[in-house]
């Protein structure tokens, strides 16, 4: 029995990009109607690993959710952890010490590096070079160490408690970071070398994968996309929170619209965050990392809260509705990625598969997270 | 009659070994230079620095379920593999490995590589079809194009050369690279064609086109596993896969032999034939060019992204067939001035 691949009659057939593919970094599916190589539409399929983390917060105490919040984005469980105990703290009005708010800003803007450690190993194996994979895992591998060190576990972060913090960091950790920071910036300038310029990869990203800020602002795309496409906004420092106004850092915009904007957004967010934690290690106060008075069970006010951060990908919102008891009444969930990867059905159409694969790596998508 | 059946069974038999083990042993080199440039060991769990792994590697899939998936054209979809390895050992037995050391010196050796690496390259359009893949039949049509498009640099490369030393016969090209590197075809001062700056050039395309006709990295479209799973071996199980795997081994032993052979001097000695035994032209020095070239095709395949199809059609369109045309034509005048 052997039937040819039937196609349809205007000559198209469907390629079923996913839910297991090298390319979708978990289970994304896209159904790619295609003209040949170039794709005529894209459709994306969402929903294989959704686990109602939404609604989960409704039947579960605050302090009891908060371990879902690692299990989101998994790449960038810290900024999660700070967007939700952020929330909580504003309901509640929870002061939180001043030595907690800068030990959050050096954990969440360490596990921002070495989220991006992982999307750019993960990209340039996207584009077929395996090496730099190698090379990122194990400068990422030095982060984990760290972060283990004081919240016990490497990737699904439950750190944050309401106030303050689970744990406060020691001198082991100081020192280690510190090194880390110093390794860092020579590996940076290695990876400069090693791939930013690469004339191959250079001419895969320039002028490919177009987003532009109309487009931007129609899907709500925000974080490294959004600032790749000259829109220049970053929750950290646009809508402040914690004790970000005190740092000296820049937030890097490129107007080019196209992949490799994408990709040096990032790279110079990295070493951003390493000026970020050289400052916060220079100030951090001494004190105690939880607050003295806080409630012994947490009960917000009725009422209606938000709270945003920055997480590697872009914006994060919580939006809470408390009705006084303790449980949520309603946790509505603002994942970046999620806006970030609609932008693709559009800008697609009529790429060549691999850039338009090229192009989906330069979103950073992290599947968890835009399936809640 | 029976004596020259012999010699080319015996011929044959001991190019399948060689193949046979350079195949599995430049797996285990692969990953060893991955290693290297990955700050990691590499394999070391079986035998002494992971000596033993190409064996198992092969018991393993031997072992394996050859699993054919239903609905695929089942003739062409077995004969794929095996089409993969046979043309790759048939080329060895032109191969000179030095001046007595060759299976059966062919007047034609060039024009039957080339006839076999295009058979080669149609066991990637049948696996491609038989399999009945999305996937492999993207993949399948891919390598076509790509095939077509590097073939002919190499062979307008290759003509150049052979109108220089004026044979099609392998061992005859290298006869007249003899005594020392300044006679390589690769330098651009040649007795007969006087002084043609473009053959460094011409080595390097000639260099970037085995590349790419042995589906190496960064032109290895045909099994782009981000965006086309595994390509034309996405069905392939067991030692289906394995024989592709080995076919692409071999590709690259041929394809760094052609490089040698046409323009680093083949088996001869880079400093001249001094008589005594370690400089004398000899099968070492080939072997040592060829790993050479070999070693550089790791390091390639583990710094670079991989291109585009349209970048590598553009490549061999736009630059490499224009320039080795004119190569081509530069060389005809010389010889006719010279």
């Amino acid at each position: 029995m052997t039937e040819p691949i039937s196609l349809q009659p205007d000559e198209t057939f469907v390629l079923n990009v996913g839910p297991q593919h090298p390319a979708t970094h978990g289970v994304l599916r896209v159904k790619m109607t295609m003209d040949g190589e170039y794709i005529y539409n894209a459709e994306t399929v969402l929903g294989y690993i959704h686990r109602m983390h939404e609604k989960m917060a409704e039947n579960r105490t605050y302090p009891q959710f908060m371990p879902n919040m690692g299990r989101l984005d998994y790449l960038s469980a810290m900024a999660f952890n700070h967007g939700y105990a952020l929330v909580v703290e504003r309901a509640c009005g929870i002061e939180v010490p001043e030595r907690a708010e800068y030990i959050r800003v050096i954990t969440v803007e360490l596990n921002r590096i070495s989220s991006h450690l992982v999307w750019l190993g993960a990209y340039v194996l996207d584009l077929g070079g395996f090496t730099p994979l190698m090379y990122c895992f194990d400068d990422r591998e030095q982060i984990l160490d760290l972060l283990e060190s004081v919240t016990g576990s490497r990737l699904t972060y439950c750190y944050f408690r309401f106030g303050g913090l689970y744990n406060d960091i020691d001198d082991d950790f100081i020192s280690g970071t510190r090194a880390f920071i110093k390794r860092m910036r020579k590996e940076l300038k290695m990876y400069a070398k090693l791939v930013t310029g690469n004339i191959i990869l250079m001419r895969r990203l320039k002028d490919h994968g177009p987003v532009d800020q109309d487009m931007c602002q129609r899907y709500g795309a925000t974080g490294p996309v959004a600032r790749g496409s000259g829109i220049n906004y970053d929750v950290r420092r646009n809508e402040p929170y914690s004790v970000y106004p005190e740092f000296d850092f820049e937030v890097p915009v490129y107007g080019e619209c196209d992949s490799y904007a994408r990709y040096l957004v990032r790279m110079d967010e990295m070493e951003q965050s390493l000026r970020i934690i050289e400052q916060a290690l220079d100030k951090l106060p001494d004190g105690p990392v939880n607050p003295k008075k806080k409630p012994k069970l947490i009960k917000p006010p009725p009422g209606d809260y938000f709270a945003a951060v920055e997480t590697a990908r872009g914006n994060f919102g919580i939006r809470m509705v408390s009705d006084g008891s303790k449980n949520a009444y309603r946790l509505k969930l603002r994942s970046p990625t999620y806006s970030n990867m609609h932008l693709f059905d559009e800008a697609c159409r009529g790429m060549l598969i691999a850039d338009a694969l090229a192009f989906m790596g330069s979103l950073d998508l992290v599947i968890p997270e835009m399936d809640r | 009659m029976s004596l020259t059946l012999f010699n080319v069974v015996l011929a044959v038999f001991i190019a399948i070994c060689f193949v046979g083990a350079n195949a599995a042993y430049l797996v285990w080199c692969e990953r060893k230079g991955a290693g290297l440039f990955q700050r990691r060991p590499g394999p070391m769990e079986n035998g002494p620095w992971g000596l033993l792994q190409p064996p198992i590697d092969g018991l393993k899939l031997m072992t394996k379920q050859l699993l054919i998936p239903g609905g695929v054209d089942k003739a062409i979809f077995m004969v794929a593999p095996v089409l993969a390895m046979f043309p790759a050992l048939i080329s060895f037995v032109t191969i000179p490995f030095s001046n007595s050391i060759v299976a059966h010196p062919i007047d034609v050796g060039v024009l039957m590589i080339f006839a076999f690496a295009a058979l080669g390259s149609m066991s990637l359009l049948v696996a491609g079809w038989g399999s009945r893949n999305k996937y492999s039949m993207i993949s399948s049509v891919r390598a076509v194009s790509q095939t077509v498009a590097y073939e002919i640099p190499l062979m307008i490369t290759t003509i150049t050369i052979v109108m220089i030393s004026g044979s099609l016969n392998l061992g005859d090209i290298v006869q007249s690279q003899l005594g020392g590197f300044w006679h390589w075809n690769i330098w651009p001062l040649q007795k007969q064609v006087g002084f043609n700056l473009l053959m460094p050039i011409s080595f390097l395309i000639l260099f970037v086109c085995s590349v790419a006709e042995t589906n190496r990295a960064p032109f290895d479209l045909g099994e782009a596993e981000s965006e086309l799973v595994a390509g034309f071996h996405t069905e392939y199980s067991s030692m289906g896969f394995g024989l592709f795997f080995m076919g692409e081994y071999a590709n690259i032993v041929i394809g760094a032999c052609l490089t040698v052979i046409l323009f680093l001097g083949g088996w001869s000695c880079p400093i001249g034939d001094l008589g005594f035994f370690p400089f004398t032209h000899n099968v070492g020095w080939f072997l040592l060019k060829i790993y050479l070239i070999i070693f550089v095709f790791i390091w390639i395949r583990w710094t670079f992204p991989r291109t585009t199809i349209y970048g590598l059609l553009n490549l061999s369109w736009k630059y490499l067939i224009p320039i080795s045309l004119f190569n081509l034509l530069l060389t005809a005048g010389l010889l006719k001035v010279f």
